[in-house]
């Protein structure tokens, strides 16, 4: 099991100093991917296997989504597709392809063979479910409040853009009452005697 | 790997390299909680994992939404240009 941590390890540090020396961000995206899924192979080897599915699900898979997302908003312009085209055509992907690889033959050497984690035995996702609602749950209701804080947040900050449909739909509701109704009181009477 | 993150977030200027080196020092923190919980057989080491995993995705939601508005402004992401900026 140590040539295996040793050898994942290894592959996100490297994938890491990769990262940090690219000049372009995509390439540096690519390179940060590996890197966490050198990381979720060593939770793996760890005796994590909860914690490495999360890793690749939530990391190496959302929130490097949201990255590449945001990358390419940045990008909109009359260059992008050229731009585009220069990151695809050169062998850009043969570093983090080559890592990738490598970890890809750890994990299936590793799936084939009796696992047995590193050091200690390991831990289930059924004892970090009942720790994490046992102690924990105060943890679990403020990292919810986090979590909508941050949507609340990010909502707010990305608004500038929505302004005017926003009032194109008050616009709409207002024509629409008018044309229910026309008469107040007649409205009212009727919407309550119709819900009951 | 959390020097290594620190170092890229001191070197880089442009802001997503930023964002990108504090995704690689909250993953450092969480491998070193991991390990721990290893170690010494304990579950806790995830339930913290968990928790640095929700508030990385909260920060890079918030901060990659100040990117767009900061790249709208200013039409630059470097991080020396935001220096002129009072508030």
């Amino acid at each position: 099991m140590e040539p295996a941590f040793y050898i994942a390890g290894g592959v996100a540090v490297l994938a890491t100093l990769l990262m940090l020396t690219r000049l372009n961000v995509v390439h540096a995206l690519l390179y940060l991917i590996v890197s966490l899924l050198g990381v979720g192979v060593v939770f793996f080897v760890l005796g994590a296997p909860f914690a490495a599915a999360l890793e690749a699900i939530v990391y190496a898979g959302a929130i490097m989504v949201l990255f590449l997302f945001v990358v390419m908003m940045l990008n909109i312009g009359a260059h992008a597709a050229e731009t585009e085209k220069q990151w695809l055509t050169r062998g850009v992907w043969t570093g983090p392809g080559v890592l990738a690889g490598i970890l890809l033959i750890e994990v299936a050497y590793l799936g084939r063979g009796s696992y047995a984690a590193l050091g200690t035995a390991a831990i289930a996702p059924k004892e970090v479910g009942i720790a994490l609602f046992g102690p924990y749950l105060i943890g679990v209701e403020l990292a919810s409040m986090l979590l909508l804080a941050g949507l609340v947040g990010a909502y707010h900050l990305g608004f500038h853009e929505a302004e005017k449909p926003e009032i194109q739909h008050d616009t709409d509701t207002h024509e629409g009452r008018a044309d229910t109704g026309g008469d107040l009181v007649l409205a009212g009477t009727d919407r309550s005697a119709r819900t009951p | 790997m959390f020097s290594l993150g620190l170092t890229g977030l001191l070197v880089r200027r442009n802001l997503v390299f930023v964002l990108m080196s504090l995704e690689v020092m909250l993953n450092a923190a969480g491998l070193a909680f991991v390990v721990g919980g290893s170690r010494w057989h304990q579950a806790d080491g995830q339930v913290m994992f968990l928790f640095i995993l929700t508030m990385a995705a909260a920060e890079v939601a918030v901060g990659l939404a100040l990117v767009l508005r900061i790249y709208h402004r200013f039409k630059s992401l470097d991080a020396d240009v935001l220096s002129g900026m009072r508030g």
